[in-house]
């Protein structure tokens, strides 16, 4: 019970004085999931309007790939990914171990299949009628998707804010191919894991209210920007 | 739509740009053991290295298996360790240029108060067959890092084939093997910084300390740019002489001492 209090009071001492270690892991934490889930909009909302509107041999299989995709593990993502950009590994070239594009790739593979599945639920459960209407309209396949997207853009928002639950509280992948280094890749999560095994406990709890906090404020603007009224 | 892809592009950028590849030369790729960074003493000595030489280290704390092998790969450019037999055979395979005696901490073999197995006060290698003998649970860490081989030698030292259900493995790091030892009232070793960075939150006491077979002695060691062409050699280089320099020699055994009032641990090199 003590730890817990000190924690609070370690918590609210180094949001209030602004800690330098634990802004940099916020701000950190904030790039890399947030560079993740905007490649994994840019990537998985054409690719899950493809494969929620698009009919062609294979879609089942590819869909079933999809919705495995969106419960990977992220340690096994982690490995993947590491074994690639060692210098030893077909990315080598790069030299992406340990620095932030190496956590991105991997953020990027943990979100992107969580954006296309529910885009293509998404789109799927646009009333048909509309689709029929706006082809006898004479839209092409390309207009018509892009109009079916923004009727569907409340779903699209909670698509894209799973995909960025999933990779902001993420670890294991992060861990490993970021190797949290202090000021660059050293995240919230990874903070907290170190801090935790250094005995840090109320540094740890800090940085766990903060990340709270930060999910948070994200959720809260997400859900303003899907919840105001807006013109019909 | 546009203006989406072009705001994904220069986010992909800024975080491209921290590590940019340009740089990539000042940039030294560390593979370490664990305790190094849960002291803090990496963190310490890294920034402290950045400043007099301009180098960044990139560390990944892996435990002395995984930091071998990944320098015997050629997937890092120095490797920091306390793995006796496995840094000799990573230099007598070729893998590494240098290799040099760093410092020394002393493991702690710890149990609780009441110490059932008898253990206590009579040197590192009786304190194991006592618990053997008394079948008293013990947790290893179970996880090849240096203070798992460690413990695995003094088992064969003392004499003892160490087996389940009272000997358990953790498979996790120091801390959280400290952590689950103390809630299970079991006998485990630790390095003496990991113990006392831990020691409030823990109901675990020393049985036995500070005698030969308990020093650990850590050496950094230069991958090879001769087997692998592509390491940073000069980089790693000069972490190897910054390390060694009298200088960080005294940074490092001040290391602590404010805070535990004693030393963490004890610079060895020649």
């Amino acid at each position: 019970m003590e730890l817990i209090v000190q924690g609070i009071v370690e918590a609210a001492r180094r949001i209030v004085t602004l800690d330098r270690d634990v802004l940099d892991a916020a701000s950190a934490s904030l790039a890399v999931s947030g560079t993740a889930t905007a490649l994994s909009i840019a990537i998985g909302i054409p690719l899950g309007a493809l494969l929620g509107l698009g009919r062609f041999p294979g879609r089942n299989a590819v869909l079933s790939v999809v919705n495995t995709g969106m419960g990977l593990p992220p340690v096994a993502v982690g490995l993947f990914v590491a074994v690639l950009v060692w210098r030893s590994g077909p990315l080598g070239g790069l030299d992406w171990y340990c620095t932030r594009p190496a956590i991105v790739m991997a953020q990027l593979i943990l979100a992107g299949p969580t954006v296309i599945g529910l885009t293509a639920v998404a789109l799927q459960s646009v009333d048909p009628m509309l689709r029929t209407q706006l082809t006898s309209l004479g839209a092409t396949g390309v207009q018509s998707a892009w109009l079916l997207v923004r009727e569907s853009r409340l779903l699209l928002i909670s698509a894209a804010l799973a995909g960025f639950g999933a990779v902001i509280s993420e670890i294991g992948a992060s861990l490993m191919v970021g190797c949290n280094v202090k000021g660059d890749t050293r995240i919230l999560t990874t903070a907290i894991a170190l801090e935790t095994s250094k005995g840090e406990f109320g540094t740890a709890f800090a940085l766990a209210f903060i990340l709270l906090a930060l999910v948070f404020a994200v959720s809260a603007v997400t859900t303003w920007a899907q919840q105001r009224p807006r013109p019909l | 739509m546009k203006r989406i892809l072009l705001a994904v592009v220069v986010l992909a950028l800024a975080a491209g740009c921290a590590s940019g590849s340009d740089a990539q030369r000042r940039e030294v790729l560390l593979a370490t053991t664990t305790s190094f960074q849960d002291s803090g003493l990496l963190d310490d000595l890294v920034s402290d290295f950045a400043l007099k030489t301009g180098y960044r280290i990139r560390a990944t704390a892996v435990g002395s298996g995984a930091a071998i092998a990944l320098g015997s790969k050629g997937d890092a450019d120095v490797v920091f360790a306390h793995s006796e037999q496995a840094e000799l055979d990573f230099m007598a395979q070729g893998n590494g240029e240098r290799r040099v005696k760093v410092m020394h901490n002393d493991f702690v073999i710890i149990g609780p108060a009441t110490d059932p197995a008898r253990a206590r006060g009579q040197g590192s290698l009786a304190a194991f067959r006592a618990i053997a003998a008394a079948k008293a649970t013990f947790y290893s860490r179970g996880d090849k890092s240096g203070t798992d081989v460690f413990e695995k030698n003094l088992w064969r030292q003392a004499g003892v084939t160490p087996s389940a259900p009272w000997y358990i493995e953790a498979a996790t790091g120091m801390g959280q093997t400290l952590q689950i030892a103390s809630e299970k009232r079991a006998y485990t070793i630790a390095d003496r910084g990991t113990y006392l960075a831990r020691k409030g939150g823990l109901a675990l006491d020393i049985l036995a300390e500070k005698e030969p077979p308990l020093f650990n002695y850590y050496h950094v060691m230069t991958v090879s740019p001769a087997k692998h062409p592509r390491v940073n050699s000069l980089g790693a280089l000069a972490f190897v002489d910054y390390l060694v320099s009298p200088e960080t020699q005294r940074r490092i055994q001040q290391f602590g001492v404010a805070k535990y009032g004693e030393p963490l641990f004890y610079p060895d090199a020649p």
